[in-house]
């Protein structure tokens, strides 16, 4: 298997697929959204319970590829406790990552366990995978509850 | 598994006693390059097929000396023009063993053959409490507009339902035919599932009740012999693209008598004959339902292709394609954890199939680092992942230049895939 491979479907993101974090809803006033990619039928629906400014609990629903799971996985385990404004530019950063820009300010290390993604980059077609449920997030955040499409 | 079509639908086409495979790939030049410096194997022939050096030279002979607009000019490269473009018509005729040329209507592909029935004979012929007949394994294109149009005139749509196997029940068929049923629309061969539908015995059970009949042929006509006389549908819709020719272009196929009562499906330039401010009188079929400048080198390279087709003899495609087709069920299913989807006794052509705990976006993706095309996700027909309960299916589809050697190449990438997810 040659290395691009091996950058993108790394340990960490196996192993996020077949045995995701906080995958379950949340009720109890949380807000949720719906993201979709009908390209490949990639469902997810992501929960957030914010309260004063700060996501308490972050969870999700859904199927979807190995990225895209493991990305939402990976993404409700950072947020926790983050304010909405660092989820905002989180996800700033995430995006630079995986479509290969350079973020703004050398802000590569701020990333965290999202780093794993950077083999994403290498693969254009699968960037929609990695971002889907950031997508659904901000939509969640937004109060928007329609769904939020990648196409 | 082997499927064959039937030997009289192939008896004008011509047998050759070999068919050399490695000859054949030579003719297409796309197929010799690497991508991600492994040779490349496509193996998405279902979604597009590759074009031969013989359609792709037809098209710029074409355009290079006689391209100008068809039925129009008086001119010597109109006339040309003309003369080509309606030689294509006649070529698709014979192709498919349609009785007259005026049967043969162009069109942008498949879709728009479809789109075309539903619009101008749907739209005549349903009223409300009226039904359409479709299959539970349709593409896209053979529901939403039968949806649009049953939607409009308060018709209902029903549909054939089929088994485990991928293959259509048709007592349930039977049973569906009714007083009300307008029109049946099936596909021919399965895109999702690889299906060979009995087309002509279930023409046969709608034309006993007086129920015309479209077929969805874009799958099948390069890969099995077709006769539209044989099979007795009504209409029969394909598209160039997956016939080895270029895609925005297709053939709805109509019988005379059904068309000539049909009203146009779009107005324009082409399709009249008299245009005042208070009327318009239409041309003949088949220029009534072609409005507006055709797709004329389309229509030429379509040509070439069928002319490259009956050169290899399309009984030795089938043959060639139904071995490459066994051998690869065979060797998927060597594997434990593969699970084929559409296990029909009468297959050609596409063969899906899951990796247990992986994904199909991600199969596509480690396939495609080992060269190797082949179609993920739901191939537009995502009603057949609900009935098999699953969001999405790996898809690799042969065609003519394919070889066991490339089969053996996508049995150890899906090794790979499976090392990867271990």
């Amino acid at each position: 298997v040659s290395s691009e491979l091996r950058d993108l479907y790394q340990d960490v993101i196996i192993e996020h697929s077949k045995r995701p974090r906080n995958f379950r809803r949340l009720d109890g006033g949380a807000r949720h959204a719906d993201g979709y990619n009908p390209l490949c039928g990639d469902k997810v629906t992501v929960y957030v319970d914010e309260k004063d400014g700060v996501l308490r609990d972050v969870s999700f629903e859904g199927s979807g590829c190995a990225i895209s799971t493991a990305s939402a996985s990976v993404m409700t385990e950072v947020l926790k406790g983050l304010s909405r404004r660092e989820a905002e530019q989180l996800f700033e950063r995430f995006h630079s990552l995986v479509t290969g820009r350079e973020p703004e300010g050398g802000q590569m290390n701020h990333l965290g366990k999202l780093a794993v993604f950077a083999g994403v980059s290498e693969f254009p077609a699968r960037v929609k995978c990695a971002v889907l449920a950031w997508h659904a997030l901000q939509a969640a955040l937004k109060g928007e509850e329609d769904m939020v499409s990648t196409e | 598994m082997r499927t064959v079509p039937s030997p009289r639908s192939l008896a004008s086409v011509g047998e050759p006693l070999h068919f050399d495979v490695e000859r054949v790939r030579q003719d297409f030049p796309i197929l010799s390059q690497e991508v991600h410096g492994k040779p490349l194997v496509y193996l998405d022939n279902a979604a597009s097929a590759q074009k031969p050096r013989a359609v792709i030279e037809a098209i710029a002979r074409f355009d290079s000396h006689d391209y100008a607009n068809v039925h129009r000019g008086v001119h010597t490269l109109s006339e040309r023009a003309t003369l080509a473009f309606e030689g294509a018509r006649e070529a698709v005729q014979r192709f498919i063993n349609a009785a007259e040329p005026r049967e043969i209507i162009f069109v942008r592909g498949t879709t728009e053959a479809i789109n075309l029935v539903a619009r101008s004979y749907g739209a005549a012929a349903l009223s409300r409490g009226d039904e359409v007949v479709i299959s539970a394994m349709e593409h896209h294109s053979n529901i939403v507009p039968w949806q649009m149009v049953c939607q409009e005139r308060g018709a209902t749509l029903r549909v054939i339902p089929m088994n485990d196997d991928g293959e259509l029940m048709l007592e349930e068929y039977e049973a569906l035919l009714g007083p009300r049923t307008k029109l049946v629309s099936v596909v021919h061969l399965s895109n999702a599932l690889g299906t060979i539908n009995p087309v002509r015995d279930m023409v046969q059970l709608a034309h006993a009740r007086g129920i015309p009949v479209l077929v969805d042929g874009a799958q099948a006509v390069p890969h099995l012999g077709v006769d539209v006389a044989e099979l007795g549908c009504d209409f029969y819709a394909f598209s160039g693209h997956k016939l080895y020719g270029p895609s925005g272009i297709g053939v709805l196929y109509g019988r005379a008598e059904l068309l000539e009562k049909m009203p146009p499906y779009q107005g324009g330039g082409e399709m009249i004959s008299v245009v005042t401010f208070e009327k318009t009188f239409y041309k003949e079929i088949p220029y009534k339902f072609e409005a507006g400048t055709p797709n004329i080198t389309g229509a030429v390279g379509l040509g070439a292709a069928i002319k490259y087709l009956q050169g290899l003899g399309l009984s030795a495609v089938a043959e060639h394609e139904a071995d490459l087709l066994a051998y690869a069920t065979r060797r998927l299913a060597e594997i434990p954890q593969i699970r084929i989807l559409g296990t029909a006794r009468n297959k050609a052509s596409v063969l899906s199939f899951v990796v247990e705990g992986v994904h199909p976006h991600d199969v596509g993706t480690i396939l495609d680092r080992h060269g190797i095309a082949i179609r993920t996700g739901h191939h537009c027909a995502q009603p057949v992942m609900q009935r098999f309960e699953i969001p999405a299916t790996a898809r690799a589809s042969f065609g003519m230049y394919n070889t066991r050697a490339e089969i053996d190449s996508l049995i150890e990438a899906v090794h790979r895939v499976i090392e990867v997810f271990r």
